[in-house]
């Protein structure tokens, strides 16, 4: 079973501050880590492998020091790792990165594709299914359990209201995980040394035959017109009282104004 | 378009980089200069004292689609076990607004099974037209049967404007979609208007962890198409004298063609709560102090009729199961009232709650970041103050009147 995982690195949102003064992101220090989403993805990828046998390959675009990322992904347990690295592929939106991953995917060649739900930055959950369209393949989201592995099909759990879908799923499929697949592993000593020693192949865009007007800002239907602050709460009022009674007393009087009691 | 730094009226002052939301932009050499992550969204444009940065709009190829043969406003009428998504009704509601400054029409794209009922429905929230597939093929939301349908209806009656729910069904079939007929695809939406210049679909959506605000256009290609986060737009009132056309349609994809198939439904035994349907949540973070003490927002919660939920700190640390976790790595909710209660207010956090009609904030910090976005913010012990506040909610509700007003 060839197995590829895609994995996107991403700042740590966790420790991104606003500036209080000017309302703006404090980058400064942020570091940088691996959707957490995606860490599941792998450890979705590891137990797979382990089960049923295969050879995993994680996949991340990005500038090229998105390779950390996939060192982590190689020091967890992964066998091989691919970063596609372009300037042309700056600017892309989720339909030029999901063409260009789905171009590497099939270089590589994958039988099941693990993706997280989705990344923590751009929150659009898009890029797996935009591959699975890319490849023709069967897609399943919001996976969060496999149950059952055949030879040409899958048993998943699939997260839908209050409770989940018992799905059917023929293979080769590209699954997007929930966090519940599993809990990431750390990597070992031993795996973080293999790590170290094992060369990251890189592509450019040529290397995938992925023509210009496909990927980065070409490629991209999509354009930012504008980014602004968010207004704050205009009614954003601290209340005091003389006693903690007292206090919730004042509360209740602007729950029940508000008509929420 | 790309960034242009012009070398001679840059000096280095940095205004620009604090203002990009994507981190693309460093000072070398004395000079601010592009990265690779830069998407040209113009941000650093205005800030610069010096007026050294330029977006360069490069000549536009022919666009591929002839955009003006794209007419009227779809919905994607989400539906379970034969009852509309409340989601499906707000979009009706919006997409009804957006139709008329288009001076075009509404309609509501339904797939199910036995599902025609519900097209009444479709029209009394404000749809002109229903483009209805009804067939035991089409009882559960499949990706494969589902784009089949849905593709081939754009291809044939061409659609200005296509709105989904951010659900899990909606995200899954928007993204699809917008693949296979090549168009662009603005993820969980919280505002959508009309360019009054260009007649663009202006897509609003939180970025970066719901710091900043992104708005989106796709000009070029057809349709301009939205996934948007339930509960941000407002239902109108039905019309039930209202009715328009049905249009009955059926894909071509047979059952052996589609590559998945649901075999059970299983509700109720995992996640034991649905925060994001909850009118009322209550969360508790790391200033609980141990999981001892997470029955005080389990009452609280009971007592004003809601659920209780938690931050990521709770959660990691082991108190609260992740199924409770409120943030951008949990659920996002959008209640009538949410109390945050020893929750700081990471940036995470806010990223998941911050749309909340009426925000509480129960803190012993009075600098806790959380206390900015609340509307009404109690500084003190969260020990003292919730049994308090349960126990005056109780009373309350035991001697007053016994009408309750929660629900739209």
């Amino acid at each position: 079973m060839r197995i590829v995982v895609c994995v996107k690195q991403v700042p740590d949102t966790t420790e991104v501050k606003i500036d209080p003064v000017k309302n703006t992101l404090i980058r400064d220090g942020v570091p940088s880590i691996v959707n957490p989403f995606d860490e599941c993805a792998v450890e979705a990828a590891l137990r797979f492998r382990e089960e049923h046998g295969g050879r995993v390959t994680a996949l991340s675009m990005g500038p090229p020091q998105a390779e950390t990322a996939l060192r982590k992904c190689l020091a967890m347990g992964a066998d091989a790792a691919v970063l596609i690295s372009d300037r042309a592929f700056a600017g892309a939106d989720t339909l030029a990165t999901s063409f260009a991953l789905a171009r590497a995917v099939a270089k590589i060649g994958a039988d099941l594709i693990f993706c997280g739900k989705m990344a923590i930055d751009g929150d659009t959950a898009q890029v797996g299914p935009g591959i699975a369209e890319h490849l023709s393949l069967t897609q399943v989201t919001n996976v969060q359990k496999i149950k059952e592995v055949h030879a040409d099909h899958l048993l998943v759990e699939r997260v839908c209201d209050g409770g989940y879908e018992l799905v059917r799923a023929k293979t080769p499929a590209l699954l997007a995980v929930e966090k519940t697949v599993g809990e990431p592993r750390y990597p070992s000593v031993r795996g973080s040394v293999l790590a170290q020693q094992t060369e990251i192949t890189k592509w450019s865009a040529a290397d995938i035959e992925a023509p210009e007007e496909k990927i980065g800002l070409n490629g991209s239907p999509t354009q930012v017109m504008q980014i602004f602050t968010p207004e704050t709460q205009l009614h954003s009022e601290m209340l005091e009282a003389p006693s903690e009674d007292a206090l919730c007393d004042l509360l209740i009087g602007k729950l029940r104004q508000a008509e929420i009691l | 378009m790309s960034l242009k730094i012009r070398a001679e009226l840059c000096d280095g002052c940095g205004n620009c980089l604090e203002r990009c939301p994507f981190g693309a932009l460093e000072i070398k050499g004395g000079l601010a200069t592009v990265l690779e992550t830069c998407t040209s969204c113009g941000a650093c444009v205005r800030v610069c004292p010096h007026k050294a940065i330029e977006l360069i709009r490069q000549p536009r190829k022919a666009a591929p689609v002839k955009i003006q043969d794209y007419r009227g406003v779809w919905v994607f009428i989400e539906q379970h076990e034969g009852r509309i998504d409340q989601v499906a009704l707000e979009l009706l509601s919006e997409g009804r607004k957006l139709a008329d400054e288009r001076g075009a029409e509404l309609a509501g794209v339904l797939l199910g099974s036995g599902v025609e009922a519900l097209t009444a429905e479709c029209f009394a929230y404000g749809a002109d037209k229903v483009y209805l597939a009804d067939a035991p093929l089409y009882e559960h939301y499949r990706t494969d049967a589902y784009t089949d349908v849905l593709v081939q209806l754009i291809r044939r009656y061409k659609p200005e404007i296509i709105l989904y729910g951010a659900t899990n069904n909606g995200r899954d079939f928007a993204a699809r979609i917008a693949v296979r007929v090549n168009t662009g695809l603005t993820a969980d939406c919280t505002g959508l208007s009309i360019d009054p210049e260009t007649g663009l679909l202006r897509q609003t959506r939180p970025a970066f962890g719901g710091n900043v605000m992104a708005t989106i256009l796709c000009p070029n290609h057809r349709p301009q198409m939205a996934t948007v986060r339930p509960k941000v737009m407002k239902t109108a009132a039905p019309d039930p004298e209202r009715s328009g056309e049905i249009i009955r349609f059926t894909g071509r994809l047979s059952e052996e063609q589609i590559g998945t198939r649901v075999l059970d439904i299983v509700r109720g035994a995992v996640s034991g709560v649905n925060l994001q349907d909850a009118e009322i949540i209550v969360s508790g973070g790391r200033g609980l102090g141990g999981p001892e003490h997470y029955h005080l927002i389990e009452e609280l919660a009971e007592a004003l009729g809601g659920v209780a939920g938690a931050s990521r700190a709770a959660v990691d640390a082991g108190w609260v199961p992740q199924y409770r976790q409120v943030g951008q790595t949990g659920k996002t909710v959008a209640p009538r009232l949410y109390v945050a209660c020893g929750i700081s207010g990471a940036i995470q956090h806010l990223a998941g709650m911050n749309t909340s009609e009426i925000i509480v904030a129960v803190n012993n910090d009075p600098a806790a970041p959380i206390f900015n976005i609340a509307t009404f913010g109690l500084v003190g012990d969260l020990h003292t103050i919730l049994p308090l506040l349960t126990q005056k909610i109780r009373a309350l509700k035991q001697s007053g009147p016994a009408e309750k007003k929660v629900g739209a």
